[in-house]
């Protein structure tokens, strides 16, 4: 039974026009996300947090977004209208980004700012979205949400805090997450337990994820499917059960240089990049 | 080489306090490799710095601690300055913006009176890979990783016998960081340096040293070979626990994950 | 090609081969970064031509200039006279030209005394710390109190009016703020990375001051001037204007205003015109300022 995938991204070209000429940030990515966790994975300039973000709409000004599709279920993301795009922002598609300090607002308790992302998107009274905004603290495994309702973003930890980054995001019930590096800031521990969080979330729910990180090891044991990223495009797309049978050179080259926990204290190979790479191509597979 | 005895890090007066180590002690041979590991706020780039005696000014530090047979001071000589060096974590910040290659490298140079400076310029850039085509650039218009070697290299000018690292490749992308921990375990090889390694990074650690401590909450938690460590024969829960997640995602294992005190 | 051999081709090189050569490139790009701004460009034209004017003035001038010429005062702008003459016959554009090399007398003056005290008593604070810190701000706080032209007065009638007591009055009032910003910027700078590895290569205190801290605050503290030069010109306007600063004959434009005040009504031009030389040259230093501070900014790697 194959349903239809929530979001369809075909032929994707995010451009940038600097005093020195044009910068492709992002060259012809495609891909499909249905009810799973997709991994993009990628180093810096790769252009991963640019595709996360062309899918939303929050390319920065001076960048240009091109696709031959862009679509959340059925409806064309290009060329939406203010309106559209910002019901879908929040109720569709949801992004978690990666340090709680900038992404939430240090002046408004934590409880007020959850509140304002339920009311946003729908008709309901205050105080059914105080009721929802404790329901939600409580599902992120917060232990005192009433507590924390009224603290201030600087009052909580990092782990809480992007667990309550994720009850914002989470509130407006979207189906779709976009998570831009959402536990790198984060101790490798509290990582996991709000990874866990997520997880649980993502399952109960029925969403899809798109988790976007530069860590490997980390989006190979958390999600399903993987997109490789490098110079703007993807260079191999596979199962994260399947990533050490990974054919391109430069998965290899990426696996063959981690460091490893049972591995031995040899020289790590060095990755080799080859600029036959950065030639546009058709896609891989 | 390095002997530490119950070291103590206070932060703060008065009232607001803050116990940053706590009676922390560890031994490194000469020409080991000593890791620390921890999260954050274990306390691990604290037992560095004061080690380093760059706490001076801003915390209390009790403790003995001796390096090649010195015991430390409240200032340190200007032979440890040159028998210990530093390499900081941020490839952006640890050189200065408005210095020239050629500045940076020479300073160490100049401030111990070394002789034939500008060849120990050329030849601490050919050990850490940069042609001589660098040395007059300023840090802003060469890469993370280059800087990270020019910091390398700065650490080596005056032929140090220690080198402390502050998580040296935790800034760099993962391809970039395999290039510098290969320069940095072959540099320990030929000179015979004695490492310090800073980092949360366990695969690291487990590459690059002997032997390791994990830390947490500013006190040793355990001491480890690092054969140790990669079979598994840890003695602690806390130590157990971290070994675990830095496997990997596990959901299972998750839900065993106990709050250890902080 | 020839591209090695120009000058051009120096500067934009891709490999510098010298210190000198890597700061002179540094200095060529941030100069190709400010050109693109043109209104920072229309300030230093103001200045380069009041400093080209003042340089020049001994051939662009009448030989007797400043010489009175009782018959013809008073006289409107005209062919003759481009600015009219004031109440002593004597050409008033002559007068301004002159003055512009007392104004440049005080502004470099005022700098050269203030930037390098402000800048060393702020970095010494800001980066020292402690007790040192605390006195040295309150020493500045004193010094940020004073009104500029009660303590010029006080100056004055202690040591005597004069163009040179004028310029160390203002001095003293200007110099706080200048501490003040190089000091936050040293705050900043203290827990740097890049200061932590000067302290574990043994570099000096002083070193590290000199070194390190100091250019790093030049910048702020050089924009922070230029904006401040007008107000500069014009402290010392006024007190020349109230018969503090320079003295007559002296053609300093603030006196120039003021000799010239009762004849405001009738002949405009005696006050009106070194009034619009002091708008000028205030202006120039302003969108200087301002150009240097875009091009200044840290991210743009100058």
């Amino acid at each position: 039974m194959a349903e239809s995938p929530l979001l369809c991204v075909e032929d994707l070209h995010v451009t940038y026009h600097t005093p020195t000429g044009m910068v492709q940030a992002v060259k012809g990515v495609s891909f499909e996300l249905g009810r799973e966790k997709l991994g993009i994975v990628g180093e810096s300039g790769s252009g991963k947090s640019q595709t996360g973000r062309a899918i939303l709409g929050l390319t920065s000004p001076g960048g240009e977004v091109q696709a031959r599709r862009l679509e959340f279920q059925g409806t064309n993301l290009l060329h939406a209208d203010r309106r559209t795009l910002r019901k879908i922002r929040g109720a569709g598609i949801s992004m978690i980004m990666q340090d709680p300090k900038y992404s939430l607002n240090p002046v408004m308790t934590v409880g007020k700012q959850i509140e304002e992302a339920f009311l946003i998107h729908s008709n309901d009274s205050k105080r059914e979205a105080y009721a929802r905004t404790l329901a939600m603290l409580r599902a992120v495994k917060i232990r005192e949400p009433e507590r924390v309702y009224r603290a201030y973003p600087h009052e909580v930890s990092g782990g809480m805090g992007q667990r309550i980054m994720i009850a914002m995001m989470m509130i407006p019930e979207p189906s779709i997450i976009i998570a831009d590096e959402p536990t790198s800031a984060l101790d490798v521990t509290v990582q996991l337990q709000v990874l866990a969080v997520l997880d649980d979330m993502i399952s109960e729910r029925g969403m899809g994820l798109i988790f976007i990180s530069h860590d490997l090891n980390l989006i190979a044991s958390f999600c399903d499917r993987i997109l490789i990223m490098y110079g703007g495009q993807v260079m191999e797309e596979c199962k994260a059960a399947d990533l050490q049978q990974a054919q391109h050179p430069y998965t290899r080259g990426l696996l063959g240089c981690l460091p490893r926990l049972d591995g031995s204290q040899k020289e790590l190979a060095v990755l080799q990049r080859d600029p036959a790479w950065l030639d546009t191509q058709g896609s891989t597979s | 080489m390095i002997d530490i005895q119950g070291l103590d890090v206070v932060f703060g007066h008065g009232t607001k306090t803050f116990h940053a180590v706590r009676d922390v002690s560890l031994k490194v041979e000469k020409g080991q490799s000593f890791g620390l590991v921890g999260e954050s706020g274990s306390g691990k780039t604290t037992v560095l710095r004061a080690l380093a005696g760059l706490l001076d000014r801003v915390a209390a530090v009790s403790g003995s601690m001796t390096v090649a047979g010195e015991t430390l001071q409240q200032q340190r000589s200007q032979a440890f300055r040159r028998r210990v060096q530093m390499v900081f974590q941020d490839p952006y910040g640890s050189l200065h913006p408005r210095h020239t290659i050629d500045t940076i490298l020479s300073e160490p140079a100049r401030v111990h009176k070394l002789e034939r400076i500008e060849e120990r310029v050329v030849a601490a850039l050919e050990e850490v890979g940069l042609d001589a085509s660098f040395r007059f650039r300023y840090p802003h218009q060469i890469s993370g990783g280059q800087r990270q070697r020019v910091s390398v290299a700065r650490a080596l000018i005056t032929d140090p016998d220690i080198v402390l690292l502050d998580e040296p490749t935790s800034a760099l992308d993962v391809s970039v960081q395999a290039e510098v921990l290969n320069l940095l375990m072959r540099l320990q090889r030929e000179h015979g340096l004695t490492y310090v390694l800073v980092s949360h990074n366990l695969a690291v650690v487990a590459h690059v040293c002997d032997t390791l401590a994990v830390m947490q909450n500013g006190e040793i938690v355990e001491t480890m070979s690092v054969q140790q460590l990669r079979q598994h024969q840890s003695s602690m829960p806390y130590t157990q626990q971290l070994l675990t997640a830095s496997l990997g995602y596990d959901r299972s294992a998750i839900d065993a994950f106990e709050e250890f005190g902080r | 090609m020839q591209a090695n051999l120009t000058l051009r081709g120096w500067l934009l090189a891709e490999v510098p081969e010298s210190k000198t050569q890597a700061r002179c490139q540094r200095l060529f790009i941030s100069w190709l970064e400010f050109k693109g701004n043109p209104v920072a460009v229309v300030g230093l034209l103001i200045i380069a031509s009041l400093v080209a004017i003042a340089v020049l003035a001994p051939w662009i001038t009448a030989s007797d200039a400043l010489e009175p010429d009782l018959a013809g005062r008073l006289q409107p702008p005209g062919s003759e006279h481009w600015f009219g003459t004031d109440e002593l016959g004597r050409d008033i554009r002559d007068r301004i030209i002159w003055g512009s090399r007392i104004t440049l007398y005080i502004v470099g003056l005022v700098s050269v005394i203030v930037v390098p005290i402000g800048l060393m008593i702020g970095i010494v604070a800001g980066y020292m710390g402690g007790w040192i810190d605390t006195v040295l701000m309150r020493l500045t706080d004193i010094f940020l109190a004073f009104p500029r032209l009660i303590l010029a007065m006080a100056l004055v009638a202690a040591l005597g009016p004069g163009l040179e007591n004028a310029v160390l009055a203002i001095a003293l009032t200007t110099w706080s703020p200048f501490a003040r910003i190089a000091r936050a910027e040293a705050l900043t700078l203290r827990n740097s990375d890049f200061i932590l590895a000067a302290r574990m290569q043994g570099v000096s205190t002083a070193g590290i001051l000199t070194r390190h801290v100091a250019p790093l605050c030049m910048s702020s503290v050089i924009v922070r001037l230029t904006l401040d030069m007008a107000g500069i010109i014009l402290t010392a306007a006024g007190l020349g204007f109230l018969g503090l600063g320079a003295q007559p004959p002296t053609p300093e434009w603030g006196a120039m205003i003021s000799l010239g005040r009762q004849y405001l009504i009738d002949q405009w031009w005696v006050p009106t015109m070194p009034g619009i030389a002091i708008l000028v040259v205030s202006l120039g230093f302003n969108l200087l300022g301002d150009g240097l501070r875009d091009v200044f900014d840290p991210k743009s790697g100058g």
